[in-house]
């Protein structure tokens, strides 16, 4: 900066400029707004933050994908999917309250702070009333605070760990998905009649908010049902490598590996746990397993051969039967040629539910839209009869619990559905300790200004 | 025109920064809202205030790598120990930033005392390896060990149940300055289509920033930053002539660790909450890109090599297929989506990829980072002017380049 010539008089006639624009009389159009970005034009912007880079990247891009399907059903292009299934019918093809949806998307890149950042350019750049996403509980607890203090609606996509609803939860947040618990209470019962009851466990964990949640529900789980925990290391999320991890397993006396894992991460374990040979030992005199609690379509399909006959669980599958799940995979699979992940239904219910909430309301405001969700019964959005419980604002539905298939006939269904466990035996107290116990608090919900 | 020490000339190039630094909000938002190219506008809060805490700890590096040349690979730990600071006074006291900032950089020049005293026993490449040992050290343990102090990945943040022994009736729940929010606006005007915002957040680390840019303008100038250069010049000479450099390097290393903090407190200020991912190597390496890109050595280089990659990485990462259907609907389909999928390799999730190009650009065309191409453009002005004139332009003795500009 060492030429900058600049003369006295230049400097004079900039500054003086500066000065006169700053001074300048203005209308104060923003006045006394009811809520933050209150959509006053012909459009309202929902936010779409997701991870496309880093180990939840796959996730995170077809979550894009039925974002964006559901911002045209909800303006009335293409068949209009679940909202022909939905029970409530308040939502007419228009938009939201009249106005056309509009979306901006922004990369997590499956970290917090990036999360945040790019959720805050939304809020302050884009002005969005709403934002949907976040794989990685992590991120969706980070992002969740950020939305309770701005004062927008926080509708979580892919987070499993039992804090984004438990100790986490926040009165602006909502949750569609399953959470770790209920993964445990719907395996056990699984994992007792495949395996019995006599078995030691080892965990491989990710070591952030949702492994310590869903390795501490597992455990919690397989031991009432009479399993012994061996031991439980945490591994860095993105590792990459796991062998250094696996090793020691062969030599620990369990007979059952658990893999806390998701995403890139659960692939490259579960290949190199079945490369190290686990599958096919014989350990206690007993066949040697692998269970992943937490399954996705893009991970089945990742890990190949691999997972055959392992089990975990799902809030979704595009198998199922009913009506709702057929009309999503049918328009899904009409616009990107492929059926949508259970991340993908997650997102897009998500969507559909705010937008329902809106209308129900009268109002885009978020203390109201909170109001409408809060104890909101529905059907047809794939989940079957479903509650959004007021307490926490998770949702209650029935879980599945899935395996490996054996004989996939196409790369889309490499997994097959063992049981669809019913609600009431993954339903638990607001206050239970694993979700903070009786401390923990939604807090007021917040307007923003 | 004498002011606070300084020359004539830096004292008119502060006052130019003060300018620039405080009609940002105007500079940054020159499109109008609502047209097509609103998307490159970059004048709201959150990336502002990112422009200066990276503008901070840029220059804060280039303390030590522009003047020394010691090229140190772990000055994101320095940040995450700001930002834990920070958080952790909101945690314990209440949400005024006045008592986490002091103490960030009293702990983050502590900590860079501790490192520094380690690695600064070697140079060159050992001791960039040394920092970078350091730093993925603490930033695994704040990933992982000291979970109970960090939080883990899930970061630190400010819960209900914290004490916040501070903590009055009224006060705001998230960070201010003796009541001036930051995340809140004490202005936000509209002229015709465009619209600007004035954010507190904003000023307040501006100011920040603008001091601190003093104290290194200071430091450039002083027989201290001499003796620095000294030693990026010949170490060895140096040595010869009895002086021992380590002390100096040591103190500059002390120096640009406790900037880092201040940028890593100021993110906590503006945002309570600590993830250990700014501690990676990546966050690391970010720095050493910022300060290369703009020119490593000069004053205003840092700051503008952190406001290019904090731009790509907020604007280019965030247009998505919607916006370039905007941009090109006027074209005919197949053009359309041939230049839609061309573009899809340079924006939204590969904006690395852009990125990449020009740092490999910058760095082959212009080694001295974008001031060079500053000062390149300045001189073709120049050099138009004089050859009007007649002298002979091939026989004039060459001016040496000042190596702090």
């Amino acid at each position: 900066m060492s030429k900058t010539n600049i003369t006295r008089r230049g400097l004079m006639k900039t500054g003086a400029a500066t000065g006169a624009g700053l001074a300048l009389p203005t209308i104060f159009t923003s006045g006394a707004a009811a809520f933050t970005n209150e959509p006053t034009g012909s459009t309202v912007t929902l936010g779409f933050n997701v991870p496309q880079t880093g180990p939840y990247a796959d996730e995170g891009i077809d979550e894009l994908r039925a974002q964006q399907l559901a911002v045209e059903h909800l303006n009335g292009e293409g068949d209009g999917g679940m909202l022909n299934t939905f029970s409530s019918k308040v939502l007419d093809g228009t938009g939201i309250l009249g106005k056309k949806v509009e979306y901006v998307t922004g990369d997590t890149q499956t970290k917090s702070d990036a999360a945040r950042a790019s959720a805050k350019s939304m809020i302050e750049k884009d002005g969005v009333v709403m934002i949907n996403g976040g794989s990685s509980s992590g991120v969706a607890v980070a992002v969740q605070g950020l939305c309770q203090e701005a004062g927008i609606i926080f509708m979580a996509g892919l987070t499993h760990s039992n804090d984004t609803t438990g100790k986490d939860r926040k009165a602006n947040g909502f949750r569609h998905f399953f959470n770790a618990y209920m993964s445990g209470a719907a395996l056990a019962p699984v994992l007792k009649n495949a395996y019995g009851t006599d078995r030691r466990a080892y965990h491989l964990t990710a070591d952030y908010t949702w492994g310590w949640t869903q390795q501490e529900s597992i455990q919690a789980s397989t031991e009432a049902i009479g399993w012994e925990t061996v031991n439980n290391v945490m591994t860095p999320v993105g590792a990459g490598d796991f062998s250094s991890y696996i090793a020691p397993v062969l030599n620990s006396g369990a007979d059952v590996l658990v893999l806390n894992h998701y995403g890139g991460d659960m692939i490259n374990s579960l290949t190199q746990a079945v490369q190290f040979g686990l599958r096919d030992k014989q350990v206690n005199g007993k066949q040697f397993e692998i269970v992943v609690p937490l399954y996705s379509e893009l991970m089945a399909n990742g890990a190949g051969e691999n997972i055959k006959g392992v089990y975990g669980s799902m809030n979704w599958n595009w198998q199922l039967q009913d009506e709702g799940t057929k009309a999503f995979v049918k328009s899904f699979g009409e616009k990107y040629g492929r059926p949508p992940s259970n991340s993908a239904q997650t997102c897009y219910a998500q969507t559909i539910l705010y937008a329902d909430a809106v209308t129900r309301a009268g109002s885009f405001e978020p203390c109201a839209v909170a109001a409408a969700l809060e104890g909101f019964e529905f059907d047809g959005l794939g989940n079957g009869p479903t509650l959004y419980r007021a307490e926490d604002h998770q949702c209650f539905k029935d879980v599945l619990v899935m395996k490996g298939a054996e004989n996939p006939t196409t790369e889309y269904d490499t997994l097959e559905i063992v049981e669809i466990t019913p609600v009431d035996q993954v339903t638990y107290a607001p206050d239970h300790a694993m979700f903070g116990g009786a401390e923990a608090s939604l807090g007021a919900c917040n307007n923003g200004a | 025109m004498k002011f606070l020490g300084l020359s004539r000339k830096d004292t008119r190039f502060l006052i130019i920064v003060i300018l620039l630094t405080l009609a940002t909000p105007i500079l940054l938002q020159p499109f109008p809202e609502g047209s097509g190219l609103a998307t490159f506008n970059a004048g709201y809060p959150d990336l502002m205030q990112r422009f200066a805490i990276f503008g901070i700890f840029a220059i804060g590096f280039n303390i030590l790598f522009g003047l020394t040349g010691y090229l140190s690979f772990g000055h994101a730990a320095f940040l995450g120990v700001g930002s834990y600071t920070v958080v952790w006074m909101y945690k314990l006291l209440d949400y005024n930033v006045i008592w986490g900032l002091p103490l960030a950089v009293i702990f983050s020049g502590l900590f860079a005392l501790l490192i520094g005293y380690v690695s600064l026993r070697r140079s060159g490449i050992y001791f960039s390896i040394l920092t970078l040992a350091f730093a993925q050290m603490s930033y695994n343990l704040a990933y992982s060990v000291l979970t109970p102090i960090t939080n883990g990945e899930t970061g630190l943040q400010v819960y209900g149940n914290d004490a916040q022994v501070l903590l009055g009736a009224n006060e705001p729940t998230s960070p201010h300055f003796f009541g001036i929010v930051m995340r809140e606006n004490f202005w936000e005007p509209t002229f015709g289509g465009w619209s600007f915002t004035f954010n507190n957040g904003y000023y307040f680390t501006a100011v920040i920033a603008i001091i601190v840019f003093y104290i290194s303008l200071r430091i450039f100038r002083s027989p201290f930053g001499l003796m620095l250069r000294a030693i990026k010049t010949n170490q060895t000479r140096l040595n010869y002539t009895g002086i021992n450099a380590r002390p100096y390097t040591l103190a500059a290393f002390v120096i640009s660790g406790m900037y880092a903090g201040l940028a890593g407190g100021l993110m906590a200020a503006m945002d309570p909450l600590a993830g250990a991912e700014r501690m990676q190597w990546t966050a690391s390496g970010e720095v050493v890109l910022m300060t290369i890109l703009g020119g490593a050595g000069t004053l205003m280089g840092p700051i503008l090599g952190a406001g290019f990659i904090k731009y790509f990485e907020n604007i280019f990462s965030k247009i998505n297929d919607q916006v370039l259907h905007g941009w090109f609907a006027f074209l005919p389909d197949g053009l359309e989506d041939f230049l839609i999928g061309v573009s899809h390799f340079f924006v939204g999730k590969s904006w690395h990829l852009t990125l990449g190009l020009l740092f490999m650009l910058v760095v082959i065309f212009l080694p001295g980072g974008l001031v060079e191409g500053g000062q390149r453009i300045a001189g073709l002005f120049r050099k138009k002017k004089t050859t009007g004139g007649g002298g002979d332009p091939e026989h004039h003795p060459k001016e040496t380049p000042h190596v702090a500009e």
